[in-house]
């Protein structure tokens, strides 16, 4: 998702007033686009906070800076900066963070964004974008250029079935259509889901949330949970401030909750032992088998 | 207007009754830096500069400098610290169009200015970027960010430093020691000035030159300065005045223009 994004942004390189910092990472995927933008890229070293408050005056002053790093470099070490500088002066500064989730796998729980949208979404006027493949990331990139508040982007790696063709862009997509269990995700593992529902045979209704907060209910997903009863949420992320904790609030306001709830989201680290991301995916039951048994007990009851 | 004693005097005075009258503390940080930014908004300051305060707990001293300059009135400082005002204890986000941003935690003004300046410099604009911090303020470690960052893009930008040598909770010596804090940004290959901070026309002399890159100005100055019984105390970081204490600073201040109207 990474060579797609930087693609992305060379398509949109030629706007003057676009600038791009990086918290000095790209190594092997962004120099062409530091050949693109020249002046206007720049490595702001390794020094988040430094650069968050840099690029929020950049948006003060008529520029659309673009703040890259590793996630949690982003997210969690210069959070101050994202609050004050950004989020209560309403600048659309847009943060990417690579490795959403247990992107980064082995490397450690140091690199891994297990609860970014989450924290940033406390914040004033931001909106998070998931791109779960990678012909999502140019659409979401366009849209972002011409946002007019605080936005952050979590880069993962696409995991699109070839036999999948996604639906364009939005908010919400409905992804596969079934007469079973509802199913809602966030993120790249829904391809991975995908795959795997395709191959059990259960007819589960799809859903795909790549836009945050959630702030409405398509009808055709509210008929979907009034025929199934029955909602699950999955995402590469803590359940605090995530999709299901926001589902379930939006559900009780609209009187629609269903009577049957599961969350498959990250669990941090079950056993203390430190793996890839499909290793960390299966500890919190965020593998296709692991959804599927669940979907297949659903379908039992 | 021209920066007589008188005048300074009066504006002084004014930041004192509006501390007085709202019940609130940190004139000490105030008064350090009030000459600072006298000079630097009546003398130096010009249509394309821009200004960040970064001690953003000396908001007091910035509210009644622009008052000073007419750009707030005398009904807005009687609105400080009070609810639906626009004068909060630290720098707002809205209402006041002379203030780009809020401060109050520290460590954000330095790296704020340094987009400014880069925003100058990516659109070929003219102008500098001022920035005032306290000396405690060098304690945190985004200030350094800022200070590497603003050095390597070469940005236009005068760092002021109030040099009262008190933070919160006691002496900055013996908190995080970093003195001599000047020798600390001339290694950094920094030019660097050393000023009396209550000495205006020497803080506009040291303001006054521009260059390509950052430039820093450090300014010793006395946390309290011109009344006596807060000169040099820490308490007065927080203290907020009592009716006598209000009336002796009044008193003190008065006494030490007119001496200083009569030596001239």
């Amino acid at each position: 998702m990474r060579n797609a994004f930087r693609n992305a942004l060379i398509e949109l390189a030629a706007d003057p007033a676009f600038v791009f910092l990086t918290g000095d990472l790209g190594f092997q995927a962004l120099e062409p686009l530091r050949e693109k933008m020249g002046e206007r890229f720049i490595n702001a070293g390794v020094a988040e906070q430094n650069m968050v408050s840099v690029a929020a005056a950049l948006a003060k002053e008529g520029l659309r800076p673009w703040v890259y790093s590793i996630a949690p470099f982003l997210y969690a070490r210069a959070f101050e900066q994202i609050r004050n500088d950004v989020c209560l002066h309403g600048m659309p500064v847009i943060l990417v963070g690579n490795g959403g989730g247990y992107g980064y796998g082995v490397m450690g729980s140091t690199h891994h964004a297990i609860e970014d949208y989450g924290t940033l979404l406390s914040l004033q006027g931001m909106r998070a974008y998931i791109p779960a493949f990678d012909c999502d990331v140019s659409e979401v990139s366009r849209n972002l250029m011409r946002a007019d508040h605080p936005a952050y982007m979590r880069l993962g790696l696409s995991e699109q079935p070839k036999w999948f063709s996604p639906p364009p862009f939005a908010a919400w997509r409905h992804l596969l259509t079934g007469a079973g269990p509802t199913i809602a995700i966030a993120g790249p593992l829904a391809g991975g889901i995908l795959d795997a529902v395709r191959e059990s045979e259960i007819s589960a209704d799809v859903w795909l949330v790549s836009e945050l907060p959630v702030t409405e209910l398509p009808r055709e997903f509210l008929s979907s949970l009034r025929r199934s009863d029955y909602l699950m949420v999955i995402e590469e992320h803590v359940s605090a401030g995530g999709l299901g904790q926001m589902l379930a609030h939006q559900l009780l306001l609209a009187c629609a909750a269903p009577s049957q709830f599961v969350h498959r989201k990250a669990l941090g680290y079950v056993s203390r032992r430190y793996g890839s991301q499909r290793f960390h995916r299966a500890e919190s039951g965020l593998d296709p088998a692991s959804i599927v048994a669940e979907l297949h007990r659903a379908v039992m009851v | 207007m021209q920066l007589t004693p008188e005048f300074l005097l009066k504006t002084k005075l004014r930041l004192l009754q509006m501390h007085y009258e709202s019940g609130v503390g940190h004139i000490g940080g105030n008064l350090s830096c009030f000459d600072i930014l006298m000079a630097l908004y009546h003398n130096v300051l010009g249509p394309l500069d821009k200004f960040v305060l970064s001690k953003g707990h000396s908001a007091g001293s910035l509210y009644v400098t622009l008052w000073s300059l007419g750009l707030l009135s005398d009904d807005d400082l009687k609105t400080f610290h009070k609810d639906g005002t626009r004068l909060s204890g630290h720098p707002p986000v809205h209402g006041i169009p002379e203030i780009a941003f809020a401060t109050g935690s520290l460590g954000h003004g330095l790296s704020l200015s340094a987009g400014l300046a880069l925003a100058k410099k990516l659109k070929r604009e003219k102008g500098r970027l001022f920035c005032l911090t306290s000396d405690g303020e060098w304690n945190e470690g985004s200030n350094w960010e800022s200070l590497i960052f603003s050095r390597h893009h070469q940005l236009n930008i005068t760092l002021i430093v109030d040099l009262n040598g008190l933070q919160g909770f006691g002496r900055t010596c013996d908190i995080a020691d970093l003195e001599p804090l000047a020798e600390k940004f001339r290694v950094f290959d920094l030019s660097t000035l050393e000023v009396d901070g209550h000495d205006v026309e020497a803080v506009t002399a040291a303001l006054r030159p521009d260059g390509d890159g950052p430039r820093v100005v450090v300014a010793k100055t006395k946390k309290g300065q011109g009344v006596s019984f807060m000169e040099g105390l820490f308490e007065w970081h927080y203290l907020p005045l009592s009716k006598e204490s209000y009336q002796r600073a009044i008193e003190e201040l008065t006494s030490i223009c007119e001496m200083h109207s009569e030596t001239l």
